[in-house]
């Protein structure tokens, strides 16, 4: 019989003008009847040249910048790029300071994985569960305008601290958001992740080997739910997160549900170290005491890396003895992450590549800077 | 009983007028369509970056897009009439929001919004992006701000649906 | 894992690479000077006899003369030791060995070194350009690279 018949691999396109919120991506489906038989990647739709630009921004001036490229969680890049300086320029930053950082920055996570799991759901077409994630992200864009004065792009991180500090009405909002933390996880469990539909397409879909993943670079929770526990926060610290106590989430299975069961935890415990970072913040400055003119001697260079909501976000900075960086190169979680596509989709159904997108997390702003 | 002799009508408006209140309105053809096509735009699913964040959130429960019609978000461009180029348009993305554009059927109309797609935003002097969309098509309404807020995203569609319910485009 | 037995297996490793390749003073790594003829038997012992399974990341720089191209190397999960590589080549003859087939995370960030600063990696399995267009002319991060339009 198979000599008689013969198929043809044939290509579907999808983008990478598509709906969805992951930006402009190119992704070839090469079909071989309903069976996946590869899957080619093209990204570039949204290449900014930020790296280029880079070179000819102040330290400081680049901060905005470093807020645009993982645009759902705006405060992490922005720490990631700041504490690269402050380790680049030899400054120290406020105990205070820090501590506002830590609770920006778990709000960015928590914004971040909410909006995965609205986009989660839309993606498979479940638009109700996006409202519902959209609502309670609005609470964080409102504690974000608070303090920073922006909502969604919050250049609220300076070389050497933080650019305000917290308003009074920011705690009230804070405690009555972490308070409904519990409620909004149940929700989102009973309505999304309960859904059966929502089930039968998450559940087996999509594995990534743990040893795939290390050789391929794939970190954060992409990692973790293929049963890897490294979380950068825990296992090379900085900004006192050893100071607090919280668990790291660690699914097994590696497939789609393992991917959304370890952001819903997350969620958890970043509210968890919230709370404590609120209870120990001290009084004292938000910015450090940083020179008018910011430069680093010669050929000076670090590589700093941070967990963002995306994985290992790192920067590398090299001197020149100016006030602008020789060269700043971002190590993107998404650009990373994105190369196991074609591995976890090949042998699935069409289907199979809308979640599979969808719960790796890209963001292309950072994933193409 | 006496009957009156009909006074002519001084100007057509009076004639209008007079019509109306009799429950009848008149108008053109033209008038017609741009009231309808003034309050339901249906915009496409473009976007690329930080912009389409905050169309998202305009869409959501909060600021609610449907009030004014406009919230059915098609996915081909053979069903829209708005573009809403939301983001910075680099060298890849340019042929393709060309081939979008020119698939949208007439009338159509293009909001950019944004820094990045009114002048190219914070990214001007890099290598890869277009100093604006209308590099590449006519815009009707510019909104800019890094990120608008959905209100400032909301005025200039009202800006745009005044436009076109005069008929100026 | 015992924090000291990184470092016999480094120390072998330089030993066993005759001298090939030289230690240097970083603050926050333990810093490597290799030859790209020896990068990819470097990148090899490291991953098979020190653990260092985890590439985080592969920088190219314009040095005027040379590029100089910097790797960054972890150990997944135990994290103790960090090695950054770093190896330079002429302007002119801008080639390296890939590393691919000891690190597979390094095809994408190769491309985009290959795509922004015209760098080649000689036994890439796919070396074409990664976020520009395929037409594109030039190299941009170079220091020369000039804007036109």
């Amino acid at each position: 019989m198979s000599g008689l018949l013969k198929t043809e691999p044939y290509i579907i396109n999808i983008g990478p003008q598509h709906p969805s919120t992951h930006g402009g991506m190119h992704v070839e489906a090469v079909m071989d009847g309903e069976e996946i038989v590869d899957v080619i990647v093209h990204l570039g739709y949204v290449h900014r040249s930020v790296e280029k630009i880079a070179e000819s921004r102040t330290y400081t001036q680049f901060i905005p910048y470093a807020a645009r490229l993982d645009y759902m969680a705006t405060n992490l890049p922005a720490w990631g790029y700041a504490a690269a300086a402050e380790k680049l320029l030899g400054l120290t930053v406020p105990e205070r300071a820090q501590y506002i950082r830590v609770i920006m920055g778990e709000l960015s996570r928590i914004a971040s994985h909410m909006m995965f799991v609205g986009s989660l759901a839309i993606d498979l077409a479940a638009t109700t569960g996006l409202l519902y994630c959209l609502r309670d992200r609005e609470r964080i864009m409102d504690m974000f305008e608070m303090t920073s004065g922006q909502r969604l792009l919050a250049s609220y991180m300076r070389i050497g601290g933080v650019s305000h500090d917290l308003p009074e009405e920011f705690f009230p909002a804070i405690n009555s958001f972490l308070a409904d933390v519990p409620r909004m996880l149940e929700e989102y469990n009973g309505l999304i992740i309960g859904n059966e539909i929502l089930q039968a397409r998450c559940n087996g879909i999509g594995i990534l080997p743990a040893e795939t993943a290390i050789a391929y670079g794939v970190t954060g929770p992409n990692l973790r739910a293929s049963g890897v526990d490294y979380d950068l926060r825990r296992d090379d610290p900085y900004g006192f997160y050893d100071r607090f106590d919280f668990k790291v989430a660690v699914a097994q299975k590696g497939d789609c549900m393992a991917r959304l069961m370890v952001r819903l935890e997350e969620i958890e415990q970043s509210a968890r170290i919230i709370s404590q970072a609120l209870e120990q913040m001290p009084e004292g400055d938000i910015i450090g005491k940083v020179p008018k003119v910011l430069k680093a001697e010669k050929d000076r260079e670090v590589y700093h890396r941070i967990e963002s909501a995306k994985g290992e976000l790192g920067y590398y900075l090299l001197a020149d003895g100016t006030d602008k960086p020789a060269r700043l190169h971002v190590r993107a979680p998404s650009f990373v992450n994105l190369m196991v596509l074609p591995i976890i989709s090949r042998g699935g159904k069409l289907q199979d590549i809308i979640t599979n997108i969808a719960t790796l997390d890209p963001v292309l702003g950072e994933s193409d800077r | 009983m006496v009957l009156k002799k009909p006074v002519p009508p001084a100007s057509p408006d009076e004639d209008v007028e007079q019509l109306a209140r009799h429950n009848i309105i008149v108008t053109t053809l033209e008038k017609l369509w741009n009231w309808g096509r003034a309050r339901s735009f249906w915009p496409l699913n473009y976007g690329c970056n930080c912009c389409p964040i905050e169309l998202l959130a305009a869409s959501g429960a909060r600021f609610d897009i449907s009030r004014y019609g406009y919230e059915v978000f098609r996915a081909s461009p053979r069903q829209a009439d708005l573009l809403l180029v939301a983001g910075p348009i680099s060298l890849k993305m340019a042929p393709v929001v060309q081939r979008v554009y020119e698939q949208m059927p007439s009338p159509k109309w293009v909001l950019a919004m944004g820094n990045c797609a009114t002048s190219g935003g914070p990214f001007r002097d890099g290598y890869s992006i277009y100093p604006g969309a209308d590099a590449l098509f006519k815009v009707d309404v510019y909104v800019p701000g890094c990120p608008p807020r959905p209100e400032a995203l909301f005025h200039g569609l009202l800006e745009l649906k005044q436009k076109v319910e005069q008929g100026n485009y | 894992m015992i924090p000291n037995s990184n470092e016999e297996a480094i120390n072998q490793i330089l030993n066993s690479m005759d001298h090939r390749v030289q230690p240097y003073e970083d603050p926050f790594f333990q810093g490597l000077r290799v030859e790209p003829a020896d990068l990819l038997q470097l990148m090899l012992l490291l991953q098979d006899q020190a653990g260092m399974n985890y590439l985080a990341d592969i920088t190219a720089t314009d040095r005027k003369e040379e590029f100089e191209v910097t790797y960054h190397l972890y150990a997944i999960p135990d994290n103790q030791m960090k090695i950054v590589i770093k190896t330079r080549v002429p302007r002119d003859a801008a080639e390296l060995p890939s590393v691919f087939t000891v690190y597979p995370t390094s095809d994408w960030q190769e491309r985009e070194i290959f795509d922004l600063m015209g760098i080649r990696f000689s036994g890439h399995p796919n070396l074409v350009r990664v976020l520009l267009p395929d037409e594109f002319e030039g190299h941009p991060l170079r220091k020369d690279f000039r804007k036109e339009g």
